[in-house]
C-alpha cells in the first residue's frame, strides 16, 4: 500500500450529500479484474455526456481541479456498495484525501486499505474548507497525517482525529495481511478452542 | 454483565484484541462472487499465499450472469465473461467450491447461503458485497467487506475490526393487511435516513419482526445497509431452526442437537445496553414506494411527490436533483406515476415467498399491455420450486417474463437494464442514479406492490387490488 504522510494539493468542492458508490464508479466499470485504470471513469455519469464527451462545467473537468488531490464533500459520502473500485477510482484519478462530515462505514474502511485518508470533520469546518476549495487552483490545502492537522490556503489550521492503528498503517504503508499472519499461532489456538466449543463449525 | 446479541457473537469470535480496541475477528463463513474477488485472488497469487480454509468458503457467479433461459449460449459480453471465468479459475486453483452457472444451486450469493444452510446462527459471515447483512436474519453477524478485506479473510480467515455500537430497532404490534417486510424495512430507513445506522449494528426485534417468516426477516436485514448499518441482526428462534433443519450444509445428527442448544443462547439479555433505540408501531406502517434516488426518499403510496422546500440543509438540493432525475413534479399523486417496467427479484425479494406473493396478487389479473415485466428468481432452486408449485406457469400466463437466476436488473451489470428515462417498479434495494441502467428511474417497493403496478401500469396501492 502507498504510504500517506503529508499531502499538499488542490482541494475540489463537491457539495452533495449521500454521494453513493454508483455515482463514484458506475457498475459497468466493475467488470475489470485489475485495480488500476479506473480514474478516467470516476464520477462517470456526472463527468461525461451521452456521447462520452466531457461535460465542461463538471468540477473535475475544469482546468483548476483536474489535478485535485483532495475532495471536500457532503455528509454520508460513499454510501451504497462495498465496491473497492470506488477508492481505486479516486486513487487512480489522484485523490488521496477526502474530507466530509460523515462517511459510509464500508467505504471509509476501504479508503484506508488503499492509501487514501478519509477525514471526518464537524459541518462548520467542512463548510469553511468547502469555501476555500471554491477558489480553484488557489485552493491549496496541506494535510499532515503525522501531526493530524489540515492547513488551509490562508494558513489557518484545523485539527482532526484518526484511529491510531489506521494512522500507523497508512504512514508506514503496511501490508495488513502480513501483519495478521504473524499472529498465526493465536489464530490456530482460537481454531482449536472453537472446534471444541462448536464442533459443527470445524471443517464446515 | 448483560449482553446484546451482537456483543455475544462478537465476543465469541475475538482472536486478539489490541490496546486501542482493534480486534482480530474470526470469520466462520466467507461467500465470494465474481465482481469483488478477482483482485483478491490475484493478491494471494502474487504473495504466494493460499486460502486458509477453502471449506469455509463458497464461490458463486451472480452479478454478471445473463438471466436468459438459454444459458448454454454463454456470456456474450467479453468483460463479464472474463470475470466469471476468473472466478471459475480462482475457485479451482485455490480449492474453493463453486456453484457454477450451469449448477441448479447457482443464484444470488445472499439467497444461496441460507438456502444451502451455509448461513447459521451465531456465525460471523462476510462477503465482498454490502448486502451480506441479509444473513443477519438468522442471528449471524454478517457484513459486507471490500476486496482488500476479501483477500485478508481468504489468507487468514480473520478480519481486522473495531466493534460497532449497538442499535435496537423495535417494531411493536401487528402489521396491517397489505403491509410486508419490505414496507417495514423501507419505513425504518425513512425514519433513520440512509446514514442513521452508520457505525452501528442494528438488532431488529419486537412482535412484528418475530411474526415475520424467515424470508421476511431476510428482506428486513438485507436493507440494514441502506440505513447505514453494516449489519442487521434478528435473534434466532424456532422458525429459524425449522428453516435450517435438513438443509444440505446444516449440522446433522448429534451436531444438530448441540448446535440448536447453542443457538438458543443467542438473544439479548434483559437490561443489556443499546447506544441507540428506535421504536416503530407496526400499525402505523403503510405500503410504501420511493420517489427519489436514495432509499430514504420513501413515502406511503397514498402520498404526493414532495417539494424540495419540504426538506432541510443539504437535502433541499439533493431532493431537487432527485426529482429532476426522476422526472417527477412536486405535488403529483404517487399513484399517478406511470411505469414502463416491473422487476421482481434481487437478494431483497427473490425468494419463493416473494414469488408466491406476486402470484397471489396477480390471481385473476394480467400484466398491463405494453409493460415489460420480468421475474428473476433468486436461485435455480427457487426457480425450480416455483415451477413445481405451479406458480411459474401462472405468472407466465399473466404475462411475466420468467427468467434464470441472478442479480439481473438489480444492478445492470448483465444485459438486463433500463433504457434512459425508463421507469421501473422494482423489488430491489437501491434507487441510486443509474443503478438499474444509465438514466433509468427506479421506484423501490414490495413484491405485492410491484405486482399491483404490473396490473395497472402505474404505482398502485396493492390494498385496492388484493
Ligand atoms: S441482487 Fe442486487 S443487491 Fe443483491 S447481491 Fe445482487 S446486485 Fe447486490
Amino acid at each position: 500500500m502507498e504510504k500517506f504522510t503529508k499531502l499538499t494539493g488542490v482541494a475540489a468542492p463537491l457539495p452533495l450529500i449521500n454521494v453513493d458508490t454508483d455515482m463514484i464508479i458506475p457498475k459497468q466499470f466493475l467488470k475489470t479484474i485489475k485495480r488500476t485504470g479506473l480514474g478516467k471513469s470516476l464520477f462517470h455519469e456526472m463527468r461525461y455526456d451521452d456521447e462520452g464527451e466531457e461535460i465542461e462545467h463538471f468540477l473535475l473537468n475544469t482546468p483548476a481541479y483536474r489535478e485535485a488531490k483532495i475532495l471536500i464533500a457532503g455528509a454520508n459520502f460513499g454510501c451504497g456498495s462495498s465496491r473497492e473500485h470506488a477508492p481505486w477510482a479516486l486513487m487512480d484519478f489522484g485523490i488521496r484525501c477526502i474530507i466530509a462530515p460523515s462517511f459510509a462505514d464500508i467505504f471509509f474502511n476501504n479508503c484506508f486499505k488503499n492509501g487514501i485518508l478519509p477525514i471526518v470533520l464537524p459541518q462548520e469546518d467542512v463548510d469553511k474548507l468547502m469555501d476555500d476549495a471554491e477558489r480553484g487552483a488557489n485552493a491549496t490545502i496541506t494535510v499532515d497525517l503525522e501531526e493530524q492537522v489540515i492547513t488551509g490556503p490562508d494558513g489557518d489550521t484545523i485539527a482532526f482525529e484518526v484511529d491510531p492503528f489506521r494512522k500507523h498503517s497508512l504512514i508506514h504503508g503496511l501490508d495488513e495481511i502480513g501483519l495478521t499472519m504473524e499472529k498465526a499461532d493465536a489464530i490456530a489456538d482460537f481454531e482449536a478452542e472453537r472446534a471444541a466449543r462448536t464442533p459443527w463449525l470445524a471443517g464446515a | 454483565m448483560a449482553k446484546t446479541l451482537y456483543d455475544k457473537i462478537w465476543d465469541s469470535h475475538v482472536v486478539h484484541e489490541a490496546e486501542d480496541g482493534t480486534c482480530l475477528l474470526y470469520i466462520d463463513r466467507h461467500l465470494v462472487h465474481e465482481v469483488t474477488s478477482p483482485q483478491a485472488f490475484e493478491g494471494l497469487r502474487m504473495a504466494g499465499r493460499r486460502v486458509r480454509h477453502p471449506e469455509s468458503t463458497i464461490a458463486v457467479p451472480d452479478h454478471n450472469v445473463p438471466t436468459d433461459v438459454n444459458r448454454a449460449a454463454g456470456i456474450e459480453d467479453e468483460q463479464s465473461r472474463i470475470q466469471v471465468e476468473a472466478l471459475r479459475k480462482n475457485a479451482k486453483d485455490f480449492g474453493v467450491e463453486i456453484f457454477d452457472v450451469a449448477d441448479i444451486r447457482q443464484g444470488i450469493v445472499h439467497i444461496i447461503g441460507p438456502e444451502q444452510g451455509l448461513t447459521q446462527p451465531g456465525m460471523t459471515i462476510v462477503c465482498g458485497d454490502s448486502h451480506t447483512a441479509t444473513h443477519g436474519a438468522f442471528g449471524a453477524l454478517a457484513h459486507g467487506i471490500g476486496t482488500s478485506e476479501v483477500e485478508h479473510v481468504l489468507a487468514t480467515q480473520t478480519l481486522i475490526q473495531k466493534k460497532s455500537k449497538n442499535m435496537k430497532v423495535e417494531v411493536t404490534g401487528t402489521l396491517p393487511v397489505g403491509v410486508t417486510a419490505k414496507d417495514v424495512t423501507l419505513s425504518i430507513i425513512g425514519e433513520t435516513g440512509t446514514a442513521g445506522g452508520t457505525g452501528h449494528v442494528i438488532e431488529y426485534c419486537g412482535e412484528a419482526i418475530e411474526a415475520l417468516s424467515m424470508e421476511g426477516r431476510m428482506t428486513v436485514c438485507n436493507m440494514a445497509i441502506e440505513g447505514g448499518a453494516r449489519a442487521g441482526l434478528i435473534a434466532p428462534d424456532e422458525k429459524t431452526f425449522a428453516y435450517l433443519k435438513g438443509r444440505p450444509r446444516s449440522p446433522k445428527g448429534e451436531d444438530w442437537e448441540k448446535a440448536v442448544a447453542y443457538w438458543r443462547t443467542l438473544f439479548t439479555d434483559e437490561g443489556a445496553h443499546y447506544d441507540r433505540v428506535l421504536t416503530l408501531a407496526a400499525e402505523k406502517i403503510a405500503p410504501v414506494v420511493t420517489w427519489g434516488t436514495s432509499p430514504e426518499d420513501v413515502l406511503p403510496i397514498t402520498s404526493t411527490v414532495p417539494h424540495p422546500e419540504d426538506f432541510k440543509g443539504g437535502k433541499v438540493e439533493a431532493a431537487r436533483r432527485a426529482l429532476d432525475y426522476m422526472g417527477l413534479t412536486p405535488g403529483m399523486r404517487l399513484q399517478d406515476v406511470e411505469i414502463d417496467t416491473v422487476f421482481i427479484g434481487s437478494c431483497t425479494n427473490g425468494r419463493i415467498e416473494d414469488l408466491r406473493e406476486v402470484a397471489r396478487v396477480m390471481e385473476g389479473h394480467k400484466v398491463k399491455d405494453g409493460l415489460r415485466a420480468m421475474i428473476v428468481p433468486g436461485s435455480g432452486l427457487v426457480r425450480a420450486q416455483a415451477e413445481e408449485e405451479g406458480i411459474a406457469q401462472k405468472l407466465i400466463e399473466a404475462g411475466f417474463d420468467w427468467r434464470m437466476a441472478g442479480c439481473s436488473m438489480c444492478l445492470g451489470m448483465n444485459p438486463d437494464q433500463l433504457a434512459p428515462g425508463e421507469r421501473c417498479a422494482s423489488t430491489s434495494n437501491r434507487n441510486f442514479e443509474g443503478r438499474q441502467g444509465y438514466k433509468g428511474r427506479t421506484h423501490l417497493m414490495s413484491p405485492a406492490m410491484a405486482a399491483a403496478a404490473a396490473i395497472t401500469g402505474r404505482l398502485t396501492d396493492v390494498r385496492e387490488i388484493a
